[in-house]
C-alpha cells in the first residue's frame, strides 16, 4: 500500500474491547470504538482525554504492544504488529509505568538502553536534555516520581527516535519540571521529531500541540489545532463588568461594540470589567459533558 | 524505494548481551533480598545442619562431607532456579519487560544476560559453599580430572535445566509481592524430597519418588559422586552413582524446561 510519506501513523477503524469480569459473567468493554487518526510528519499531536477515555489503548495499539480487535494501522510504513528490530529503532515509548525497583543508577540505565539502538544519542547529551546531570550516579529506585518520569523520558529519547510516543510524561513533575520538559518537547519537535503526546493536563496540549485530539469513550470527537477548537465551541466573547448586586455578564460575538457603549455610559472606570474568550478548557469540558449525557 | 528510512545497521547482539548481562549482574550484587535468600540461605543451612550432625558418620564418612555435596546441588539450583523464577516475576509485574519489548533489543539477548547473570551466581555460590565446606568442615577436594569433569557437566546440565525451569515458573507467578514466597514454596519442598539435609536413602519411598521427578535430587548424586569416596557408592538406592542416568534425567529437563519457557514466556504483566 502506497502512503504518502508525510504521513507517519494512518490509523483507521482501530476497535480494540477488554474482557471484564463480574463474578461468574464476562462482559466485553469496548475500550476503542471504530478510532481513526493522522499524524503527520513533524507535528506534535495531542490526544486530550478524561481517564479511561481509550487513550492509552491506543497508544499501545499504534507501538505494536497491543493487537486491535479490529481496524488497520500503518506507523512509519509498517504494520506495528508485526514490527521488527529495524522499525522499533525508529521509534520511542515512554509508557505509563511503575518506576524499577532495580539497585541500578540512572547513568547505567540509559548505558544500558543506548546499546540497543544504532545510532543512540550519548549519555551526557541525555541526562543534559532531561536534567538529570545531577543524578547520574543515584540508584532509580532513590528517584523522586518526577525524575524517575525523567529517566523514562531519556531512555524514550536516546535512540533519536523519528516518532516518539509520549504517554502522559508529566506525571508527578513539579511546575519547573514541567517548563523543562515543554523546552525539551519542542526542541525534539524543531529537530523535526514526529511526537503524539497523551496528556490529560490542558496547558499542555495547549503549550506544545500543533493538533490536538479529544478522545471522548474510544472515539475521536473533535481534531484540530488549539485556536480551532476553542473557536468550535462557540466564538463569543464574555463581558463582564460592575460590582456586587451591579454586576453584570453578557454573551456578545461583537465585544468591541459592547465595549464602546460601556464606556459612553461609565464616566472613567468601569468597574471590575473583564473580557475573556472560551478557552480550550471551556471548549474541552464542553466536548466531554455533550458526550456524556 | 524511499530514501527518508536511514539504513539499518543492527547493533551487535554480543554487544547487547554484555551490557543486560552486566547491568543483570550489578543489580543481583546489589539487592540485599536477592543475595540474602538465592546465595546466602544455602550456606547458611550448611553452617547449620553440619554444626548440629556434622560429626556423625554414614559408612566411615562425616556426614558434613555428605551434606556439603546436596548444599552445593542446592546452591546450584538456587543461583539459578530461584533467581530467575523470581526476578522475571518482578520484571514482568513492574513492567520492566514490557519496557525492554517495546525496544529494539534483540530478544534474544535479554536471555543471554540472564544466562550470564546465572553463571556469574552460580560461580560465586559454588565458590561460598565450598570455601565453608572446605574450612569449617574439613571436606576435602577431588584431585582426579574425572571427577571435576563429571562436577563440570552436573553444573552446566544442573544449571541450564534450572534456569529454564525457573524462567517457566515465573509465569505462575501472578504479582512482584508473591514472587519470593511462591517461588521458594516448591524449592524447600523439593530440598527436602531431594535428601539434600536428610539423606535421600532414609526419606519415604514417596518422597524418594517425588525428588527422582525433578533435577535436584539428580544433582545431589550427581556431587556426592564428585565428592565423596568410591565405597561410599553402596549408600545409594542403586548401589551405583548412575551418571547414565543424571544425565538423562537432566537433559530432559532442559528440553522440558525449554518447551514450557518458549510456550508460557510473557512480555507483558498480567491484566489487572
Amino acid at each position: 500500500m502506497e502512503i504518502a510519506t508525510d504521513v507517519v501513523v494512518e490509523a483507521q477503524g482501530l476497535t480494540k474491547q477488554y474482557k471484564t469480569s463480574k463474578g461468574r459473567q464476562s462482559q466485553n468493554k469496548t475500550v476503542v470504538d471504530q478510532l481513526s487518526l493522522t499524524v503527520r510528519r513533524g507535528e506534535v499531536l495531542s490526544l486530550l482525554g478524561p481517564n479511561g477515555a481509550g487513550k492509552t489503548t491506543t497508544v499501545e495499539m499504534l507501538a505494536g504492544f497491543r493487537q486491535p480487535d479490529s481496524g488497520t494501522i500503518n506507523v512509519l510504513g509498517g504494520n506495528p504488529w508485526k514490527a521488527d528490530v529495524a522499525w522499533r529503532s525508529r521509534i520511542g515509548i515512554v509508557s505509563q509505568q511503575t518506576p524499577s525497583s532495580d539497585e541500578v543508577t540512572v547513568e547505567e540505565v540509559l548505558k544500558c538502553q543506548r546499546t540497543y539502538f544504532p545510532q543512540s544519542r550519548a549519555v551526557d547529551e541525555v541526562l543534559e536534555l532531561v536534567g538529570l546531570s545531577e543524578q547520574r550516579h543515584q540508584r532509580v529506585p532513590k528517584l523522586s516520581g518526577g525524575q524517575a518520569r525523567r529517566l523514562d523520558v531519556g531512555c524514550g529519547i536516546i535512540g533519536r527516535p523519528e516518532l516518539l510516543f509520549l504517554d502522559e510524561p508529566t506525571t508527578g513533575f513539579d511546575p519547573e519540571a514541567r517548563r523543562q520538559f515543554w523546552d525539551l518537547i519542542r526542541l525534539l519537535a524543531a529537530e523535526g521529531t514526529t511526537i503524539l503526546l497523551t496528556t490529560h493536563y490542558l496547558d499542555e496540549a495547549e503549550a506544545l500541540a500543533d493538533r490536538v485530539a479529544v478522545i471522548i469513550a474510544g472515539k475521536v470527537r473533535a481534531l484540530g489545532t488549539p485556536a480551532e477548537l476553542r473557536n468550535a465551541s462557540g466564538s463569543e466573547a464574555t463581558v463582564r463588568w460592575g460590582l456586587g448586586a451591579e454586576a453584570n455578564e453578557q454573551q456578545t460575538s461583537e465585544p468591541s461594540s459592547l465595549l464602546r457603549d460601556l464606556l459612553s455610559r461609565f464616566d472613567g472606570e468601569i468597574p471590575n470589567l473583564s473580557i475573556s474568550r472560551p478557552s480550550l478548557e471551556d471548549a474541552y469540558l464542553t466536548l466531554v459533558e455533550a458526550n456524556a449525557s | 524505494m524511499n530514501s527518508t528510512i536511514p539504513l539499518f545497521a543492527k547493533p551487535s547482539l554480543a554487544k547487547v548481551s554484555v551490557a543486560r548481562g552486566r547491568i543483570e549482574i550489578r543489580s543481583f550484587t546489589r539487592s540485599r533480598e536477592a543475595m540474602l535468600f538465592t546465595l546466602l540461605f544455602p550456606v547458611i543451612l550448611l553452617l547449620l545442619f553440619g554444626t548440629i550432625f556434622g560429626n556423625e558418620e554414614i559408612q566411615g564418612v562425616k556426614y558434613a562431607q555428605v551434606l556439603a555435596a546436596g548444599i552445593l546441588a542446592s546452591a546450584v539450583a538456587s543461583a539459578s532456579f530461584l533467581s530467575m523464577a523470581i526476578s522475571i516475576a518482578v520484571e514482568r509485574d513492574e513492567g520492566a519487560l514490557k519496557r525492554l519489548a517495546i525496544t529494539p533489543m534483540p530478544r534474544a539477548a535479554f536471555f543471554l544476560g540472564k544466562i550470564l547473570m546465572v553463571a556469574f551466581t552460580s560461580i560465586v555460590g559454588i565458590i561460598l559453599t565450598l570455601t565453608v565446606a572446605v574450612l569449617l568442615f574439613g571436606v576435602s577436594l577431588p584431585s582426579s580430572p574425572g571427577r571435576w569433569l563429571t562436577f563440570l557437566w552436573v553444573t552446566v546440565l544442573g544449571i541450564t535445566a534450572c534456569t529454564l525451569g525457573g524462567v517457566a515458573f515465573s509465569s505462575l507467578i501472578g504479582n512482584a509481592r508473591q514472587a519470593g514466597p511462591m517461588a521458594n514454596l516448591p524449592f524447600v519442598v523439593l530440598n527436602f524430597a531431594s535428601g539434600i539435609y536428610i539423606s535421600f536413602w532414609d526419606l519415604p519411598k514417596g518422597m524418594q519418588i517425588l525428588g527422582s521427578l525433578f533435577p535436584l535430587k539428580w544433582m545431589a548424586q550427581g556431587y556426592r559422586s564428585v565428592f565423596l569416596p568410591d565405597t561410599f557408592v553402596s549408600q545409594e538406592l542403586a548401589n551405583s552413582w548412575e551418571h547414565g542416568r543424571t544425565a538423562l534425567v537432566l537433559c530432559a529437563w532442559c528440553i522440558i524446561g525449554g518447551v514450557l519457557c518458549v510456550r508460557t514466556f510473557r512480555w507483558l504483566p498480567r491484566e489487572k
